[in-house]
């Protein structure tokens, strides 16, 4: 049956259509194949979750091989709920990149910039989905590359610089997982999770397990763009293509805690990583670092897409504050912020690409009185920089009403000062391009020397990027008002990593 | 869930039902009224319609939706919320007549805009009134906040925007940073949210879980957390809020929105902590010094203030605090007598506004000192202006008189005689700053020549011409009804103290 097989066509489907992308040359036959394979992905997804949800965790070996042996892909709740998110946000994007990508990229290398994304969905579904610690660097190496590409389209020529930072950050990051991955292997001969998870806790105690711990905890929190080793993200946000920018918001950082997530509860087991190497102390102090220091950057941003990706830093540090808190709660809090944060950053980021469609910027200073000429993106901006916030019937609220519910369970009253102050500067750098877009008087004359005609009358995206942009301000509203899904799932998730598992064998 | 608990959708429903239809018949300004004005009225039958079902002793309930696992969104009215919403709903219908006067003689742009965020402004109200627990309440207090910045920052220019940021910085920041924390402590400690007679903490307090100390912090939390109540020193986003167009400051700044805040204050004093708690407690003891002080000085800044509407303003923040007093002495007459000084107030301060919006269209006075001897070319106007200005001082034969009472009542039943004291005082400061307005508007000399035309209300809606002088009809006619509804409210207080009555 091909619902058995469904973990592997979720990885193997699109690393198939890339290089068919590649032949297919055309820029719309390749964007077909590219939106036709995000779709699948989404769809294998969803089937995904609700299986899991209903029988449990789904274990498939991959060409039949048995699991310590053979590479295994392993469905449990978290990794379906990745899947989904990131399927998710790839299906949402790629209807807004192709207007978008028609004008920031040339012709004649947009057949290569879909390859090079539909790549990038495969590293990130295989990362989510494999259970096996090699296979997984490897799918990581695939996603990041393929990242670096991405970027590297963008139109400005900074982009080739804030790629190639990214690319040696990025690299030292891979190194460091990957030597991790060695020492581990070295000490137990085996690469499978669940059976390191097994043969870890006889050998924890020695230097090489610590060792290996921290060049993993590093490197992962590289990818992830923790604090303070976020230096390369600005940049990358920044300068990448909209349709990138809001890709990679959506996904890239969102599989990075997945890693983290993996790593620190499955193989080496939260006892090993909070109690003995007391990770989650440092956990803390840099997420929260994370949580001040990024909105008190944005606050002074005049590009708003780095603006932006100053606040994913602070997102970033929200979700692993969440992990770091250790509890069922703030676990819950942790991965309700990777789907919630998923749906806000993408729709922030989705309508900065709108903007810049149309009036070829996105400085606050260029955007003054586009709360008239492009109605509806700026409402959409407006809603996204609210679920931002965390203001109530938006998802982003339900994520703070986890991470403050767990931090109050722990009696951790200054954290819950901090998350408070950081959601006050939010308003703040939100509430500079609020008024910027409604306050100011539009610009005399617009960039194509057109005046008062154009300026006047309404120059609103095209529909083909208003469509997504508003199917995702309807989903941060509908799971701000009914979480239980969500918060179902994430519950489910955050109990199956801190303990009681329960698997169902599928053969290959 | 019965056919009557749907029902209960219906006010929130129907602003946003007729937000739509205003939105889309923004281009035929007298369908886009009509259509303001048929939602207000639909609005204020539905309530009515609820009302018996509440006055004899219902409780009806309806769940919307379960956002967080016992934690739904959901509604349920009881007598306070009743009231709140039998006001506001009632006074919307004469607010929209008003507001046809006032923005087509003001010649104010974006009126399509300004009438669609009226009417959600509106539904957040309703929902508001019919919070079944504080986590409803507090979604619809955000979008309260929220469906109003744009009718403050109506007027797009530089003031307007700084009035906004005041308005949200403190709004939505004190929301934030005490009451959203406030509410999540309850819900760690209780487990639930749900307002319930005679409190859902108390057993927490008696069993010891949560010590006195805390239960005062979490108190004080709630307390200035509710920003929109206006008590010192978070009061500053309301004479900010003035900004806005006079409607605006009528209905929403005089009643629904800071009634939100006094009835968000007396919902988390009555259902959440409950009155025996408070007293037993004692929690609430300083917050009556804060809600006096406020009271005082409210007033003393209000008799300094020229400009009409900031006068009005602060005597806005000067009233509010009467109700938040009331619910802080938590005893029956107090709560009686914060509840009825919500509807009191309400037709006092409406009638005031709606009079100094007329002063401004019809003769483009804003300051008090330029309304000398404005009764002789405004004579309905001005004495409108004596008739809310004696039920907001609280003098027979008006409705302000029955609240006070029961205010000073409270007062003396809890043995905080200071308090009766301060309610006197702050009385005659009421009338230093509002009854010199209409007396010199009638006794004293014009400050201008050539304004000594004798006509009365002329019912002419030009408006705009030198030698017409009454506002217009609409606006005239809203005035009209308010003022009235002071005298009405003087002979008929009763439906008010039996509804009321029943919670305490």
């Amino acid at each position: 049956m091909i619902k058995e097989h469904l973990p592997v066509l979720q990885v193997i489907i699109p690393l198939i259509a890339a290089p068919v992308c590649m032949l297919a040359y055309r820029p719309k036959l390749a964007w077909l194949i590219a939106t036709a394979v995000s779709w699948t992905a989404f769809i294998i997804a969803s089937i995904l979750l609700i299986t899991v949800r209903e029988t449990g965790t789904l274990s498939y070996a991959l060409g039949g091989w048995a699991a310590p042996w053979g590479i295994e892909y392993r469905v449990d709740t978290i990794s379906a709920f990745v899947l989904l998110i990131v399927a998710g946000i790839s299906a949402v994007t790629i209807l807004f990149a192709r207007k978008s990508v028609e004008r920031e990229i040339e012709p004649d290398r947009i057949y290569l910039f879909y390859t090079a994304w539909v790549l990038c969905l495969t590293g990130l579904l295989g990362i989510a989905i494999t259970g096996d610690v090699f296979n997984l660097f490897v799918f990581l190496e695939i996603s990041s590359l393929s990242t670096y590409a991405l970027i590297a389209f963008g139109s400005d020529r900074r982009a080739l610089i804030a790629a190639y930072r990214y690319l040696v950050m990025g690299t030292i990051g891979a190194t460091f997982i990957v030597i991790g991955i060695g020492f581990l292997y070295a000490m137990t001969g085996t690469l499978n999770m669940l059976d390191l998870a097994e043969r870890l806790p006889s050998v924890s105690n020695t230097r090489t397990i610590a060792v290996a711990f921290a060049f993993m905890t590093v490197g992962i929190s590289l990818k992830v763009a923790l604090f303070p080793l976020h230096a390369w993200l600005p940049n990358a946000y920044t300068y990448a293509p909209s349709a990138v920018s809001a890709l990679l918001a959506g996904t890239a950082s969102k599989v990075g805690v997945y890693i983290l997530l993996r790593f620190l509860f499955t193989v080496f087991g939260g006892g090993f990583a909070f109690d003995t190497m007391v990770l989650n102390g440092i956990l803390l102090v840099l997420a929260l670092l994370a949580i001040l220091s990024g909105p008190l950057i944005a606050v002074f941003q005049t590009n708003l897409k780095r603006m932006l990706a100053y606040s994913s830093v602070a997102q970033i540090g929200y979700t692993v504050l969440g992990v770091s808190l250790a509890s069922i709660t703030g676990l819950t809090a942790s991965i309700v912020h990777l789907f919630n944060h998923a749906l806000i950053k993408t729709v922030l980021f989705m309508a900065l690409g709108a903007v810049f469609y149309r009036i070829g910027s996105v400085s606050i200073t260029e955007i003054n009185g586009l709360g008239r000429r492009m109605p509806w993106t700026m409402a959409a901006f407006v809603a996204g920089g609210l679920s931002l916030i965390g203001v109530p019937m938006t998802a982003g609220f339900i994520s703070k009403w986890y991470l403050i519910s767990a931090s109050l369970e722990k009696g951790l009253w200054p954290v819950v000062v901090v998350i408070i102050i950081a959601s006050l500067l939010a308003v703040v750098y939100v509430w500079r391009v609020v008024e910027a877009a409604y306050f100011q008087p539009a610009a005399e004359k617009s960039s194509t020397g057109v005046t008062d005609t154009v300026i006047k009358g309404r120059e609103e995206a095209p529909l083909g990027m208003l469509i997504p942009i508003w199917a995702l301000v309807a989903a941060n509203i509908y799971f701000g008002l009914d979480a239980s899904l969500t918060t179902g799932v994430a519950r489910q998730a955050a109990e199956t990593l801190l303990g009681g598992l329960s698997l169902t064998v599928w053969g290959g | 869930m019965n056919l009557f608990s749907l029902s209960l959708l219906l006010p929130l429903i129907l602003p946003l039902a007729g937000a739509v239809l205003i939105a889309l018949t923004g281009g035929y300004p007298n369908l886009r009224e009509a259509m303001t004005l048929t939602t207000a009225s639909a609005l204020f039958l539905v309530v009515v319609f609820i009302y018996p079902e509440i006055a004899a002793g219902g409780r009806p309930e309806m769940l919307l939706v379960e956002t967080i696992p016992g934690m739904p969104l959901a509604l349920s009215v009881e007598p306070l919320g009743m009231l709140f919403a039998l006001v506001a709903s009632f006074l919307w219908i004469v607010t929209s007549l008003y507001a046809i006067g006032y923005m087509r003689a003001h010649h104010e742009e974006n009126q399509t805009r300004f009438y669609v965020c009226f009417a959600i402004a509106i539904a957040s109200v309703m929902g508001i009134a019919f919070a079944a627990n504080m986590f409803t309440l507090f979604v619809f207090y955000e979008v309260l906040t929220l469906s109003t910045y744009p009718l403050v920052t109506h007027a797009g220019t530089e003031a307007a925007k700084r009035a906004g940021r005041v308005y949200l910085g403190l709004l939505l920041g004190t929301s934030f940073a005490f009451q959203l924390v406030a509410i999540l402590w309850t819900w760690t400690l209780a487990g639930t949210l749900d307002f319930e007679p005679g409190g859902i903490l108390r057993d927490h307090v008696s069993q010891g879980i949560i010590s006195h100390g805390a239960i005062g912090v979490l108190f004080a939390l709630y307390i200035f957390g509710i920003g929109k109540a206006a008590l010192m020193p978070f009061h500053r986003w309301l004479p900010a809020a003035m900004v806005a167009p006079t409607p605006v400051s009528a209905l929403l700044h005089a009643v629904a929105v800071v009634k939100a805040g006094v009835f968000t204050v007396l919902k988390v004093s009555v259902y959440l902590f409950g009155t025996d708690l408070l007293t037993e407690t004692g929690i609430s003891q300083w917050i009556m010094y804060m809600a006096a002080a406020t009271i005082l000085i409210g007033s003393l800044v209000a008799i300094t203030r020229d400009n009409l509407k900031a006068r009005l303003a602060y005597s806005t923040v000067s009233q509010l605090s009467y109700i938040v007093l009331g619910a802080m002495l938590a005893n029956a007459a107090g709560i009686i007598g914060a509840g009825m000084h919500i509807v009191m107030h309400a037709f006092g301060k409406i009638t005031l506004f709606f009079c100094a919006g007329a002063f401004m269209v019809a003769a483009h006075k804003t300051e008090v000192s330029q309304l000398r001897g404005i009764g002789r070319t405004m004579p309905v106007t001005t004495l409108a202006f004596l008739i809310g200005a004696l039920c907001v001082i609280g003098l027979p034969p008006f409705g302000g008189m029955w609240s006070k009472w029961y205010l000073a009542l409270g007062a003396v039943e809890a043995g905080q005689l200071v308090f009766v004291g301060v309610l006197m005082v702050s009385t005659l400061l009421n009338i230093a700053y509002l009854l010199p307005i209409p007396i010199q508007g009638f006794f004293a000399a014009p400050s201008e020549a050539g304004t000594g035309n004798q006509s009365g209300k002329d019912g002419n809606d030009g408006g705009w011409r030198a030698n017409i002088k009454e506002a217009p009809a609409f606006c005239v006619a809203a005035l009209s009804i308010t003022a009235l509804g002071c005298f009405g409210l003087f002979l008929f207080p009763e439906p008010i103290y039996r509804l009321i009555a029943q919670i305490v």
